[in-house]
């Protein structure tokens, strides 16, 4: 897998979450070891009356990157992402960014790591209703004590960026759901830090308008490159945000990976049971399912990047009435050819790990 | 007396209480040995309560030595300011003028003092207290038992221990009728911050909001509306109890209606008793109105 090479070598350091435990109860940190050797959620309950919320939690969200957090409700993915940012602390475990961790931050220095290095996006959208969106745009930079004649000016250009330009002066409840979300979003981008954390940013608004804003915040991070961690219940989401996705079950990590890995090598029959409904034709890319090159004579004129998912591929050869093409790589050069047959075969068949795996060989 | 009881034992057919003797050496230990701290401190607590007199007694002819037109236009234009609505001000115009008709200007002016001065103190007490209760569940827990006990001790019980400790006279008046007034205020304070939005306050928290910008820019605005309701009650039982305080010597129309009782006296008492009842709608109304136009943000929703 080459999805996660940039185009820019990334200086900047990415935010690593190490062998994280978190669990609530009144004394919590009585009961780690014994987590740690192998004390299950449900003993824990049980016999002890602690809930366990996560447990060894090891990732890498690296620089630059939407990374994808995953998981159904009480899988832990929410109690994850606010340890980021520390809302919540760990009852063992690291958080290590810029060389600093979160948990050992004392009160002051997290706040100014909250003010400075993160902005958070939530789920209801958590606008201030008393603020118009100018001011709840305002809103973080307020809290860092820039004055309003300044903070405005930033604020107007988030709010021309995500398309609000004009309801400046309306009360976030005069506006629809998905229209709150991009004050939010706003609110977020108007702090000017590297990590941006959205906690099921998009799950409340209708489907249409999710999709609308899942390219806004693509066309945004194309071009601001931040840090974000993104959490959602919702497998089709993650494949279209997601660099990198985690799947989180039970507070357990279940499998990490870029979107392609994890449809075409679930690591499990759980995520095995979520892939299967996906779209594979918007996940898997030309590149994996190439055939191997022909000599020159042989290979089709028509050719596609091989970055690009099976859907387009598909739709482009049917348009052009083409049975075939060459596939290049990122450079221009060809490095394999796809036919109709092969694409149709990966898109529509739940295949098999070894399956995917000759597919990737073939590659 | 205990003969008729079947037959049964004295103690399982009375009560078994304290004997006589016992409960009257009690009565006159608790009740001498209060009075005497009283005496002790007498200078103290005259010295303590000096500004508020000095308060009370400046407002007081502030209302009724400016000529009652001057005063009818000041009240008019704050309510006014308030609540925005002709026709709340029309009303208050009315009920002020009827009131001045009937010659009770002066008494209701008195009665205004007391009560406006009697609120101030409330809200400046009741809201930090308030915002105490919220910020600490044990506090809550002590505090709220408190307030019951002071909403439901029938008022002319303490008006007891404030005439000893502060006489008969005004102060003591505004005394017991911010004691008495003051529970809502402190319960709607912190009810009002309690009932923030979690995900509002969590957010402020992301941003990294200092407590104090917590406090002041999410869980006051916030709770505000709650917080008038608090006010607008404190005022109404301001009122009610002004009537009870005029039994310590509080003048106004309190004053009137107690007398009207004592020698029924029913044209009086009912004068009075409507002259109260205008000053309370034109409070009711106004604050009403304020607390509704502070919510501003929440209108023309949409869904």
């Amino acid at each position: 897998m080459t999805d996660l090479s940039t185009n820019t070598p990334e200086t900047r350091s990415g935010i690593e979450i190490r062998n994280l435990y978190k669990i609530f109860g009144a004394r919590p940190e009585r009961y780690v070891e014994a987590v740690r050797k192998g004390m299950t959620k449900e003993e824990l309950n049980d016999r002890h009356n602690h809930v366990l919320g996560l447990q060894d939690i090891n990732l890498e969200l690296p620089p630059g990157k939407i990374s994808v957090i995953m998981g159904l409700s009480g899988s832990g993915k929410s109690t994850l992402i606010r340890h980021i940012n520390g809302l919540i602390m760990p009852t063992a475990g690291e958080i290590l960014y810029n060389g600093r961790d979160v948990v050992k931050m004392n009160e002051d220095e997290l706040r100014e790591f909250r003010r400075h290095e993160t902005a958070m996006v939530f789920q209801k959208f958590a606008l201030l209703p008393h603020r118009t969106v100018l001011e709840n745009t305002c809103y973080g930079l307020d809290i860092q004590g820039i004055a309003r004649s300044e903070s405005e000016k930033v604020a107007r250009k988030w709010i021309d960026r995500v398309g609000l330009a004009g309801y400046e002066d309306n009360y976030p409840n005069q506006l629809s759901g998905g229209m709150q979300q991009r004050v939010g979003l706003a609110r977020a981008l108007a702090n000017d830090a590297d990590i941006l954390l959205m906690d099921e940013a998009f799950s409340a608004l209708d489907p249409l308008i999710r999709m609308d804003m899942q390219k806004v915040l693509l066309d945004l991070q194309a071009e601001l490159k931040k840090t974000i961690v993104f959490i959602t219940h919702d497998l089709d989401e993650a494949l279209r945000l997601g660099d990198k996705i985690a799947i989180l079950r039970d507070g357990k990590l279940e499998q990490v990976g870029t979107g392609q890995e994890i449809v075409l090598r679930p690591a499990n029959d759980y995520i095995a049971e979520f892939v299967r409904e996906v779209n594979r034709g918007r996940v898997i890319r030309a590149d994996t399912v190439a055939l191997p090159l022909p000599p020159e004579s042989e290979r089709p004129a028509m050719t596609v990047k091989g970055h690009t998912v099976l859907e387009k591929v598909a739709r482009r050869m049917s348009e052009r009435d083409e049975r075939r093409a060459t596939v290049l790589d990122a450079k221009g050069q060809p490095i394999g050819i796809v036919d109709m047959p092969t694409i149709l075969t990966a898109m529509v068949t739940p295949a098999t790990a070894e399956d995917a795996d000759e597919e990737e060989n073939a590659a | 007396m205990a003969s008729s009881c079947w037959g049964l034992p004295e103690f399982m057919c009375e009560f078994p209480s304290l004997s006589n003797t016992t409960l009257r050496h009690m009565r006159m230990g608790i009740d001498d040995g209060f009075r005497g701290l009283v005496r002790a401190y007498s200078d103290q607590i005259d010295a303590a309560t000096r500004p508020l007199q000095w308060f009370l007694n400046t407002l007081e002819n502030a209302f009724t030595n400016t000529p009652w037109f001057i005063v009818l236009a000041l009240i008019l234009v704050v309510v006014w300011l308030g609540s925005r609505n002709i026709k709340i001000v029309f009303g208050s115009l009315i009920g002020l003028f009827l009131i001045g008709v009937f010659g009770l200007w002066e008494d209701t002016m008195t009665t205004l003092a007391m009560v406006t001065v009697a609120t101030m103190i409330a809200i400046v007490l009741g809201l930090p207290i308030g915002i105490l209760m919220a910020r600490s569940d044990r506090f809550q827990s002590f505090l709220t038992p408190t307030l019951d006990v002071m909403q439901t001790m029938p008022s002319f019980v303490y008006l007891i221990p404030v005439v000893v400790i502060f006489g008969i006279g005004k102060v003591p008046g505004v005394i017991a009728v911010v004691i008495y007034a003051i529970p809502p205020m402190i319960r709607l304070t912190n009810l009002g911050i309690r009932l923030v939005d979690k995900e509002v306050i969590e957010a402020a928290d992301a941003f990294g909001a200092s407590s104090r910008q917590k406090l002041w820019g999410v869980q006051l605005p916030l709770s505000l509306p709650t917080i008038m309701a608090g006010v607008n009650q404190t005022i109404m039982m301001a009122l009610a109890m002004v009537v009870v305080a005029s039994m310590v010597g509080v003048g106004g129309l309190g004053k009137n209606v107690l007398q009207a009782i004592n020698n029924q006296f029913f044209t009086i008492g009912f004068l009075n008793g409507f002259a109260l009842v205008a000053i309370a709608i034109i409070f009711d109304r106004t604050s009403q109105a304020f607390g509704k136009r502070l919510q501003k943000h929440s209108e023309a929703g949409h869904d």
